[in-house]
């Protein structure tokens, strides 16, 4: 972001130099819009930016970025298109929004990928410029054929055909820029339009145009080509007779405070720097570069300012021994990946959890398995968190549940790490990591010191690394402290002097007290809250992670329809919360939507013989409330039989097609 | 603290300075290398060595791998990590980073940091942390009862190469200079010369390989007996003294000289070939090591000594700097003002 002030009172206007419009104005509750175009069409910074415009105006907002699965995908093919969705609303939004309501497509590629997502009557703005002959053939349209020209979309939607290529050159016609540069400033032009068609200020995008292209990249050239159009885009839909009416979504009631919007990945890493300031420890990351985690590295690497360091490991299994170092040596070490990564931190992780160091690993999930989808979300980790290691390796897991959550659930890590000297490991995910939501600063006098207690010698006492305080935690005795010199290591440890012992009793002892100590953890965390009806009901809906939006606000839907549904959420995977169980008992049915095929099921049925379901999706992409309350349905109804789970399937979920056709994919005779 | 460039770094008044012997650094554990390892030589004199120099045991710490040699650590009443197979530097970095106070040292052999843990020994060296790593040398893995390793010679017969082992060895030393490491050098654990090496190589500031020629005992034995037995050792290695020629041979009449294509030949002096003639050793010509670290036996006498060394600037306290400068340049860390950075909002009650 930025780093100018933003306007002290935002208006409904846009900035003054700006002619106040004369259409029929309508009034929206929310809206859902979507920018798509190539990679190369600046479409993420479009999104941004209409982000940090609703934001500021006051609107809630939720957003689903979606990146092209190659990097190097062919221009105008739709492996090439990048997305990105907001949902702005005047209420209290919990997810991206199910149905399209405009759409931005920027090629004929970006059509072809989305337009099956806009609602019926919704609004699909194209750059008729670029549906040329070559273009509609990248995109896989048949020979001859523009879906431009197709009446069969003329009725579904509202189409708008305008050449903002062209126009966009036509703007900057007397700018000194070359073609290209030209060009690449279409995606302001249709920013400016939309922010027309949804009466948006524009002055927080000139100042951020002027910040950082005028001052920090010193290109005032640019950053002049880029307001300039950004404006024509706005006149356009005031002057052109297309648009008949334009919309507004008022702001959101909200808890007064400072805002800002944030981002699950930077939520992630200010809630890191928050909690190595409560705990007055220096803050190490280490980590290797991957895909969605790799911005808690960029993010926090931009933090020297504030104490914190930052190694760039040379694989992911050192930046996993690195921070383990960085524990044992008396800092606050955290490692973070994804899904392949935390494969290759195992070996690390479970030597961290046989010395008792307090390390933080976070895991930004995406499609697995293998490399799997890496710019796709996924849950799909929770059973390699929770037992992807040799042998009984007990440790804490928690998962965050929406962008601005990751703040709160990383000061949990750390507050649990440093009292019971364990490794945590935290679930995120891409569309909570790369998603983003308005947060309320909270005030840094509210956040509780952290409390960390390092072993000192005791004159005419051994020192044993392994003896236990009240929390069965063992003593954080670091280098260059005399008289606690002690070794640890990999090899089962003497319960109480943490020598090496080969002992079998010993060793049956250690196992018990390293689960016990992660049991214990339960009395240290708090109860489960019922959403909806505390004393039980029909069905009850457990989730856990960033399903957390489209699972509330699928439940708040079905209870305004008079169905007994309710909803716990999970922050604190292991040790699970006392109270689950009772909770579980409550209901006459449990359903557990995730996005994979039932982990978290898995361990809900393990440990309390209940007789849960699941919904259970692979699709790259976050469920949509749709999904979930057609699930909620066939539950309700009693349809699902002995079905363990539900899969939506091109987002209809129907017991009819819950089946695969298994001839469909074999070898045809 | 430890000495570094003859001057004493204390934390403590002269007066409250207690001076260690190297017994003070023996843990109670007992010592269970099998009888006539060459890791019990390696021990003795890194105990002498961190006593000569004033190490503190709080200030001193030991990583390890797997492997024999890897169970270094549980014999120092130091602080200590038994790590994981391969990853010793890697552990060894983040307690550096932690605490760049701290006398950090790794204790390795050829297949704990030359096979699983090669990728991690090139970078700890190219960063130039301020550890120095002991490499015991043995050209065999002990510990799982003698497969052969990456130093292991072609043709080499094992339980796991009964035909010969087909993999090229490498050069330890080779692959520590090709890493761009601060300081190499080499010893052979039952020489009166290691203690001098492992001072050195504590004196050092920055990425160190020390490479140990050690004997295993049980499934190796006698792998450097050219470089240990009393009648091959003197012509078999040539001791390396910075400025000094390159002279060897139990009766110092042997020396390495340069020919037109600087490829090093045996001479002996005399015949017309004086001392002057031979190649000088210089520590900090670093093709001069390369070409030293590939000379080997037969051949050649091998090199024994420093080979190598530069000062350069530590990774640890780059680290810290980039931090203090950037806290110089913004001012003292303010949570608030983190927090509340770009671009925010107020909604009014
Ligand atoms: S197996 Fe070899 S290296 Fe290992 S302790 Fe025995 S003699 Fe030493």
């Amino acid at each position: 972001m930025a780093a100018s002030t933003p306007p002290s009172e935002v208006t409904t206007e846009p900035s003054s130099d700006v002619p106040i419009g004369s259409k029929p104005l309508q009034e929206l509750g929310s809206a859902v819009i979507r920018f798509a175009g190539d990679s190369g069409d600046g479409m993420q910074l479009a999104g941004t930016q209409f982000t940090d415009t609703s934001a500021l105006f006051g609107n809630d907002v939720a957003t689903l970025p979606d990146f092209p699965s190659e990097i190097r995908a062919p221009v105008g093919t739709v492996a090439g298109v990048s997305g990105f969705q907001i949902n702005f609303s005047a209420g209290d939004i919990h997810t991206p929004g199910d149905e399209v309501n405009a759409l931005i497509a920027m090629n004929p590629a970006a059509f072809k990928a989305h337009v099956a997502d806009v609602q019926a009557g919704g609004i699909v703005v194209v750059n008729e410029s670029e549906f040329t002959k070559v273009n509609l053939r990248k995109a896989g349209y048949p020979e001859g054929y523009n879906p431009l020209d197709d009446d069969e979309f003329d009725q579904k939607i509202r189409l708008y055909k305008v050449p903002i290529t062209r126009l966009n050159e036509e703007a900057l016609a007397d700018s000194e820029m070359n073609a290209k540069g030209i060009g690449r400033c279409r995606n302001m032009f249709a920013l400016g339009l939309i922010y027309w068609l949804y009466q948006r200020p524009l002055d927080a995008t000139i100042s951020y145009l002027e910040s950082y292209f005028g001052k920090k990249k010193k290109l005032p050239a640019v950053a002049e080509a880029n307001i300039k159009t950004l404006k024509a885009g706005y006149y356009f839909g005031e002057t052109t007779e297309m648009f008949t009416v334009k919309y507004h979504v008022a702001k959101a009631e909200v808890a007064p405070g400072v805002y800002r919007k944030i981002g699950g990945n930077e939520a992630m890493t200010l809630g890191l720097a928050a909690a190595a300031h409560l705990a007055k420890k220096t803050l190490i990351y280490c980590s290797y570069p991957i895909t969605p985690a790799t911005d808690v590295l960029h993010y926090l690497a931009a933090m020297r300012h504030f104490g914190i360091k930052t190694f760039q490991a040379e694989d992911e299994i050192a930046a996993m021994c690195s921070a383990i170092g960085v524990a044992f040596g008396g800092q606050l070490g955290v490692t973070g990946t994804s899904g392949p990564g935390l494969a290759l931190k195992a070996e690390g992780l479970n030597l961290a959890m046989m010395m008792e160091l307090p390390v933080i690993v976070i895991n930004v999930q995406r499609g697995g398995p293998s490399t799997g989808l890496p710019t796709k979300t996924e849950q799909s980790d929770l059973l390699q968190a929770m037992y992807g290691r040799n042998g009984d390796s007990p440790l804490v897991l928690l998962a965050a549940q929406s962008p601005s959550d990751c703040f709160n659930t990383a000061i949990e890590a750390v507050r649990i790490a440093l009292k019971y000297m364990v490794p945590v490991v935290i679930l995120s995910d891409g569309y909570i990591g790369n998603g983003a939501e308005p947060w309320r600063i909270p005030d840094v006098k509210d956040l509780k010191p952290i409390e960390v207690k390092h072993a000192q010698a005791v004159e005419g006492k051994e020192f044993q690394a392994y003896v236990r305080d009240e929390n069965l935690s063992r003593p954080w005795a670091i280098p260059g402290t005399p008289g606690l010199e002690h070794r640890l290591g990999g090899l089962e440890k003497d319960s109480l002097s943490g020598n090496v012992s080969y002992d079998d009793e010993n060793h049956q002892v250690m196992t018990d007290l390293r689960r016990l100590k992660v049991e214990k953890i339960a009395q240290d965390i708090p109860d489960l809250e019922i959403h909806g009806d505390p004393e039980g009901g029909d069905l009850l809906l457990v989730g856990w992670g960033g399903t957390y939006g489209s699972i509330l606000t699928a439940v708040d839907q079905a209870r305004a329809a008079d169905k007994s549904v309710s909803s716990i959420h999970l922050r604190h995977m292991n040790p699970l919360p006392s109270n689950l169980g009772s909770i579980l008992k409550k209901f006459k049915k449990v359903l557990v939507p995730e996005l994979n095929t039932g982990q978290f099921r898995m361990m809900l049925r393990d440990k309390f013989l209940v007789d849960a379901r699941g919904l259970n999706k692979v699709a790259g992409k976050p469920f949509l409330v749709n999904e979930i309350m057609q699930a909620i349905d066939l539950m309700l109804e009693d349809k699902i039989g002995d079905r363990q789970f539900l899969t939506p399937r091109l987002h209809k979920v129907e017991m009819e097609t819950q089946d695969l056709d298994l001839s469909n994919y074999m070898e045809q005779s | 603290m430890i000495q570094r460039d003859g001057i004493l770094e204390m934390t403590e008044t002269p007066t409250q300075l207690t001076v260690l012997k190297a017994r003070d650094f023996a843990s109670d554990q007992d010592v269970r290398w099998c009888p006539g390892c060459g890791d019990y030589a390696i021990l003795n004199q890194v105990r002498k060595v961190v006593a000569k120099i004033g190490a503190t045991k709080e200030n001193s710490v030991f990583v390890s791998g797997i492997g024999c040699s890897s169970r270094f650590p549980y014999y120092m009443d130091t602080y200590g990590m038994h790590s994981i197979h391969g990853r010793a530097p890697a552990f060894a970095s983040g307690i550096k980073m932690a605490n760049p106070e701290l006398d950090v040292w790794v204790i390795t052999g050829d297949g704990d940091s030359l096979s699983i843990g090669g990728n991690h020994l090139i970078h700890i060296l190219r960063r130039n942390f301020n550890v120095k790593i002991l490499m015991f040398n043995n050209r065999i893995y002990g510990l799982t009862k003698g497969q052969y390793s990456p130093t292991s010679e072609e043709g080499k017969r094992t339980k796991s190469s009964p035909m010969g082992a087909i993999d090229m060895p490498l050069s330890p030393l080779s692959v520590a200079l090709a890493a761009e490491s601060s300081f190499v050098a080499r010893a052979v654990d039952v020489d009166k010369n290691l203690g001098s090496v492992i001072e050195r190589v504590a004196m050092h500031e920055g990425s160190a390989l020390v490479e140990i020629y050690q004997d295993c005992n049980i499934f190796n034995h006698g792998a450097y007996s050219y470089a240990t037995d009393k009648d091959t050792k003197e012509d078999s290695v040539v001791r390396l003294e910075h400025g000094k020629p390159l002279i060897f041979g139990k009766d110092r009449d042997k020396g390495i000289w340069l020919d037109g294509n600087r490829k090093p030949r045996v001479v002996e002096l005399g015949h017309g070939i004086k001392e002057e003639d031979l190649l000088i050793h210089d520590e900090h010509d670093e093709s001069l090591a390369f070409l030293l670290s590939r000379m080997s036996h037969p051949e050649f006498p091998e090199p024994m000594g420093v080979f190598y060394q530069i000062k350069d600037k530590c990774y640890e306290d780059l680290l810290q700097e980039q931090v203090d400068s950037a806290i110089e340049a913004k001012g003292e860390p303010n949570l608030e003002a983190l927090l509340n950075a770009g671009e925010t909002f107020e909604v009014k009650a």
